[in-house]
């Protein structure tokens, strides 16, 4: 991915989105078998998670774990280290200050949870950031809060958007799409032609492409 | 007495003879002249040598108490003197004494019977409301040392108090048994926050016994925290909500470390009509510790509910925590049930946190301090700051 680019994956469930984000930041869930993860020219292949995240790498994840007694606020506090307004930012994703005196992640709701995950993210500035399906279960109103915010965020930034569902594109500035089948990119393009064959006609368009058929 | 034979129901058994009873007095003093070894691990156990922190203050060392004192704008509302001294002056004493702790329960609680040293009085008066902490210290000062100490706490109707007890050792000290008998009472509508901070040494022993009795819109809270190494602590304290609306609730934080045995519970009986009761553990067994997470309901009364949550969290593969939460309900109507849950640090949360920027060590204590998240308690402010300083001073403030 070239600097400053946003891009977009899509792909059916279980294409593997979510496994090449795991891969990229070095969770020991996913082994690299062959090839290399270079970062702004260093290869991060074999670096643990916390050293790829201090590189400029952040992930918002889509199903975030619970965390008993870790207050949202503290991991807040954490990654603006006190040098930026970390109440300011909650505003820009709707997420009331009585969040920050919250265990991380128990008891959000669906909405919540997606805007949680994008304001640490926020607060976290990484000079590459990975969102992980941001519009599923938000409803239309934080939908568009949400987009705002996102491509605020990723104008002097490159950005990796992960949908299946793809409202989130509405608001978004994306420079590339690329289409993941059985662990594979498939296809890539121009934005605006994939996205609107696959909102329009569904995977199963993809499934007819020779591309995917060879991958099969 | 053939109690003093008699092994306690739960915990390690222990041969009496093997500890020494004989010691030289200490003479009265303040907190500000005893030698400073002596305050530094009274500090650790959440004991103030601040004045103005504290309302009134009992401190023990061995068998002698060398300080009763109430602070002056508290004097009338509450008192604190040694138990000999409050059974020699209140003939009523008495009626609390060996009331709802059985002194024929075990050789602990005979022990304490047969040779008492002491322990306090401390009697809040009706309608007072002391609004900041009492405090004992219950200290030993010589090595292989047993110190049996009797405490007697009555707030009286409508009245509301803190008491914070701190029970530790002289650096120098390894072993030893302290046995401790507290009986609780606590009247009408009055509210009582114990919390109780224990700081032991490897090789020592402990043995509390305490009750309660809670009468019609009472509340009594009782916070227990046990963080440094002990060779076995085994206690099971009960409070009988006895009163219409009465209410008690039992948190308890623990951390097993070295080769601690801590068997420690708490056990709820629902006696008075809409009483209501809550136990709830945190225990974080290390190295080889053993523990014994125990919580019992009881419902006896048709309109009662109480809750019992306990969860263990393993940080090593030669410690074991052993959850037993238990329910007796005897009529119909009362409501009773628990939650418990055993385990080491989810992988998936060290990597999220990871995933922040947080390096594995961070990760992890974060999660740790995050276990042990003493806002669940809901200790009043002073408390607060006091329990989080101890907790931040074990696991270390990753932020």
């Amino acid at each position: 991915m070239p600097e400053g680019e946003t891009h977009v994956l899509l792909g059916p469930n279980g294409s593997g989105k979510t496994s090449l984000i795991t891969s990229i930041l070095g969770f020991p869930s996913c082994h690299i078998l062959s090839g290399k993860i270079r970062f702004n020219g260093t290869d991060i292949t074999t670096m643990p998670t916390d050293e790829r995240v201090k590189l400029g790498i952040g992930v918002a994840f889509q199903n975030p774990p619970q965390i008993r007694g870790v207050k949202l606020g503290d991991v807040l506090r954490h990654l603006t280290r006190r040098k930026f307004d970390e109440v300011k930012l909650a505003g820009t994703t709707n997420i009331p200050v009585d969040f920050f005196g919250r265990d991380l992640n128990l008891g959000f709701s669906g909405g919540e949870l997606k805007r949680t995950e994008i304001l640490q993210l926020l607060a976290q500035r990484p000079d590459f950031a990975i969102f992980d399906e941001p519009d599923s279960g938000v409803d239309v109103e934080n939908l568009e809060v949400i987009g705002k915010a996102i491509n605020e965020f990723l104008k002097n930034r490159s950005g990796l958007l992960i949908t299946h569902l793809g409202h989130i594109l509405r608001y978004l500035k994306v420079d590339k799409a690329h289409v993941m089948f059985y662990g594979t990119i498939a296809c890539s393009g121009k934005p605006t032609n994939i996205i609107n064959r696959i909102m329009k006609k569904g995977y199963k368009w993809c499934e007819r492409c020779p591309k995917v058929k060879r991958l099969h | 007495m053939n109690a003093i034979e008699k092994p306690a129901a739960f915990g390690p058994d222990l041969d009496l003879g093997a500890f020494k009873r004989e010691t030289s007095p200490w003479p009265p003093c303040t907190i500000s002249t005893l030698p400073e070894d002596i305050v530094q691990r009274a500090l650790s156990v959440g004991i103030s040598t601040e004045e103005k922190e504290r309302a009134g203050t009992y401190f023990q060392i061995d068998h002698s108490a060398i300080l009763q004192t109430i602070r002056k704008t508290f004097s009338g509302k509450a008192e604190i003197m040694t138990t000999g001294e409050a059974l020699k002056k209140y003939r009523w004493a008495k009626e609390y004494w060996w009331k709802i702790v059985a002194a024929d329960t075990d050789k602990f609680t005979a022990l304490a019977k047969l040779k008492w040293d002491q322990g306090y009085f401390i009697r809040v008066l009706e309608g007072q409301k002391i609004t900041i902490p009492l405090q004992a210290c219950l200290f030993i000062s010589k090595d292989n040392f047993n110190q049996n100490v009797h405490n007697l706490i009555i707030a009286e109707p409508n009245s509301e108090a803190q008491i914070i007890t701190g029970c530790t050792v002289h650096p120098n000290v390894q072993s030893g048994l302290h046995v401790g008998i507290s009986e609780f009472y606590v009247k009408k509508n009055a509210k009582l926050t114990f919390t109780m901070i224990h700081n032991w040494a490897q090789n020592f022993n402990v043995r509390p016994r305490t009750a309660a009795l809670v009468d019609d819109d009472a509340t009594f809270v009782s916070n227990y925290m046990c963080m440094k190494p002990v060779k076995s602590l085994q206690m099971y304290p009960v409070a009988y909500c006895k009163g219409a609306n009465s209410r008690v609730r039992f948190n308890t934080i623990l951390h097993g470390n070295q080769n601690s045995h801590l068997d420690v519970g708490s056990k709820v009986v629902l006696q008075g009509k809409g009483s209501r009761g809550e136990i709830i553990t945190r225990a974080i067994a290390s190295d080889n510790a053993q523990i014994n997470a125990r919580g019992l309901l009881v419902g006896e009364h048709e309109d009662s509910k109480a809750h019992l949550e306990c969860r263990g969290l393993l940080l090593s593969d030669e410690a074991f925590i052993h959850a037993i939460p238990e329910l007796v309900g005897k009529v119909k109507g009362t409501e009773l049930s628990h939650e418990a849950a055993v385990g080491k640090i989810a992988e998936e949360q060290i990597q999220y946190l990871m995933a922040r920027g947080f390096s594995e060590t961070e990760a992890e204590s974060l999660i740790i301090r995050g276990f042990m998240d003493t806002s669940i308690f809901g200790l009043p402010d002073v408390l607060k700051k006091d329990t989080e300083r101890m907790i931040d001073a074990t696991f270390g403030g990753a932020l």
